[in-house]
């Protein structure tokens, strides 16, 4: 005869594992923290010196004059980011209703496989391939024809560096395509399959049903799905570092180069002499901290109230 | 007998190399209710599904055979199924609304699909609609808040509504009331038999009581055959086949 375990047998397996997650729950938390006290502890001279608004507000950046104004940083990662979403969430929406409702079982897996593998090639190879292919190809073909045809558009001025806003826009939205297209796969497969087919017994067509089934109900998660690819995009460095030019300046041309608080941060720190310079690089570290942490968390929030 | 307004001729289906359906040749006369019985796992909703197309949607899902509407195969290659689910209204089991749409949007869906967009004819729809399912009065006032916040029996009515809003020749309806109280399974009932003047409704039961109180007629599935269609009276009276007989009075399924 099976003997039932006793009771409390049982109940000590459930302490020691949960026991097991809290402490690492906890240590997540806690370099959590320490990261932000970090920033904030090395940040405390920038502060001090410039004033924490006006840092954000003065749009020179120029270590050589020793002017430290996070303006253009700021406007380069937020611009280079939606850039990036304008090309990515489309497309990626579109990848995840192909895959989802309209390929065969059998493509929809491999292709959804190949996506996927977007997510895992190092940062640093897409901007190796974004040096050595993407750029010139840009710069011989893309950007003239963009000059000639759109130039009258401030957005479209100046010389063709292939370096610049456009470039490292074009490499984050391949890099933040496999985050928002899995999510959305997340989101559409959420939804009951009677959905689908009671739009289809109404006399729906694909199109059709995919409007009135499947986006109109997840307009939540899709939004959640760009928030978490514009989380990634606000803080990717190496590929963004290889391909903008690093020059930190607002100007309204997309061929132009630019600089963002990672790249800023990723370029001169090794650099950095002076204690001013290394604590702004520090302060443009931990506004970038707050911000993806605030954009992930909503982002979050919104996908997991879909499931 | 009058001509029949919807017929299936040697159906066969199948859920991959698993044969749901064998050749079931089954006709439906215009203006009547024929209500489909038979043990859990015998077929009843794959063959309705068979009717408006819907079998083929499931991934691995296939049929056979021909079904004639109003003179027509549906299952001809060149037929688009499309058209033919704007002529066959489907009521689930389930109470599903479109969740991001109002009473109103819900009711209105099937017509703004088919093209039509004047306000004032949708209004006038969405009355007509909701009185015919007998949810008029309960809703008249919030047509404007979503679907899903209705009660389960309210959201069943809503979808009748919602079928019923392109006024289909054909309505089929899938357990519609197994999901419901006794007061809304008695006004869904009653509906049913109202509708009988504009439409002919084909109905899956597990109810015995249900389908000899509203059909005109009963087909008995089986383990995936028609055992036995005839006239709802004589199937429950006298049933000519033993296992109808067994069924009927419960002694198996
Ligand atoms: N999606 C599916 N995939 C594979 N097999 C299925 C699927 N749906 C139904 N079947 C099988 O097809 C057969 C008929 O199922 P169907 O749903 O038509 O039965 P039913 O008579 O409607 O039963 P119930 O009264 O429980 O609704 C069953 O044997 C069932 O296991
Ligand atoms: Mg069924």
């Amino acid at each position: 005869m099976i003997k039932p375990p006793k009771r409390k047998d049982v109940r000590r397996a459930d302490r020691v594992f949960f026991g097991v997650i809290r402490s690492l729950s906890a240590l997540i938390v806690l370099a959590l923290v320490s990261m932000g006290l970090f920033l904030f502890d090395a940040s405390e001279l920038a502060i001090k010196k410039n004033g924490f608004v006006s840092f954000i507000l003065s749009s020179e950046w120029d270590p050589v004059q020793d002017a430290y104004g996070a303006l253009p940083v700021i406007f380069g990662t937020v611009v280079s980011s939606l850039l990036s979403l304008l090309i990515a969430f489309p497309l990626s929406v579109g990848i995840a209703l192909f895959l989802n409702e309209i390929a065969p079982a059998k493509l929809a897996r491999v292709t959804g496989f190949l996506v996927e593998m977007l997510a895992a090639i190092p940062s640093v190879i897409y901007g190796l391939w974004g040096i050595f292919v993407l750029l010139p190809w840009l710069r011989v073909h893309v950007q003239p024809f963009l000059i000639s045809k759109l130039g009258f558009l401030p957005l479209f001025q100046g010389p063709a560096y292939g370096v610049g806003m456009f470039s490292a826009g074009l490499i984050l939205s391949l890099m933040i395509l496999p985050t928002i297209s899995s999510i959305a796969r997340e989101v559409f497969a959420a939804i009951p399959r009677i959905q689908r087919e009671s739009a289809l017994a109404l006399g729906a067509t694909r199109w059709e049903m995919i409007k009135l089934a499947v986006l109109k109900s997840s307009k939540g998660g899709l939004f959640g799905a760009m928030m978490l690819g514009l989380g990634r995009a606000l803080g990717e460095t190496m590929a963004v570092t290889m391909v903008i030019g690093n020059r930190a300046q607002i100007v309204s041309s997309l061929f132009a180069p630019a600089q963002t608080m990672a790249s800023v941060i990723a370029n001169e720190y090794a650099e950095a002499t002076s204690d001013i310079h290394l604590s702004s690089l520090a302060l443009v570290g931990l506004l970038l901290f707050l911000v993806t942490f605030v954009t992930s968390s909503i982002a979050r929030i919104l996908i997991w109230r879909v499931k | 007998m009058s001509e029949s307004i919807l017929k299936a001729e040697n159906l066969n289906a199948w859920f991959g190399p698993v044969q749901a359906l064998k050749n079931i040749d089954l006709e439906f006369s215009p203006h009547s209710v024929t209500a489909l019985i038979g043990p859990s796992g015998c077929g009843k909703s794959t063959f309705v599904r068979c009717l408006n197309r819907l079998h083929e949607e499931v991934p691995g899902a296939t049929a056979q055979g021909k079904v004639i509407l109003q003179g027509k195969n549906i299952y001809d290659v060149a037929v688009d199924p499309v058209l033919i689910r704007r002529k066959i209204g489907m009521v689930f089991q389930k109470p599903n609304p479109f969740p991001s749409l109002s009473i109103m949007e819900n009711v209105v869906a099937g017509l703004k699909l088919a093209g039509i967009r004047r306000k004032s004819i949708l209004m006038e729809v969405t009355e007509r609609s909701l009185k015919q399912a007998a949810l008029w009065d309960e809703v008249k006032d919030k047509l404007n808040q979503p679907g899903t916040s209705l009660s389960g029996g309210q959201q069943q009515r809503l979808c009748i509504a919602r079928a019923l809003a392109v006024e289909p020749p054909i309505l089929l309806m899938d357990e519609p009331t197994s999901a419901l109280d006794p007061i809304s399974t008695a006004k869904i009932e009653e509906l049913v038999v109202q509708l009988k003047k504009n439409m002919t409704v084909i109905m899956v039961t597990h109810n015995m009581q249900q389908a000899a109180r509203i059909s005109d007629k009963t087909a008995f599935f089986l383990l995936g055959d028609l055992v036995e269609f005839g006239e709802t009276s004589s199937v429950f009276t006298v049933p000519r086949e033993k296992r109808t007989e067994q069924y009927i009075t419960g002694k198996f399924g």
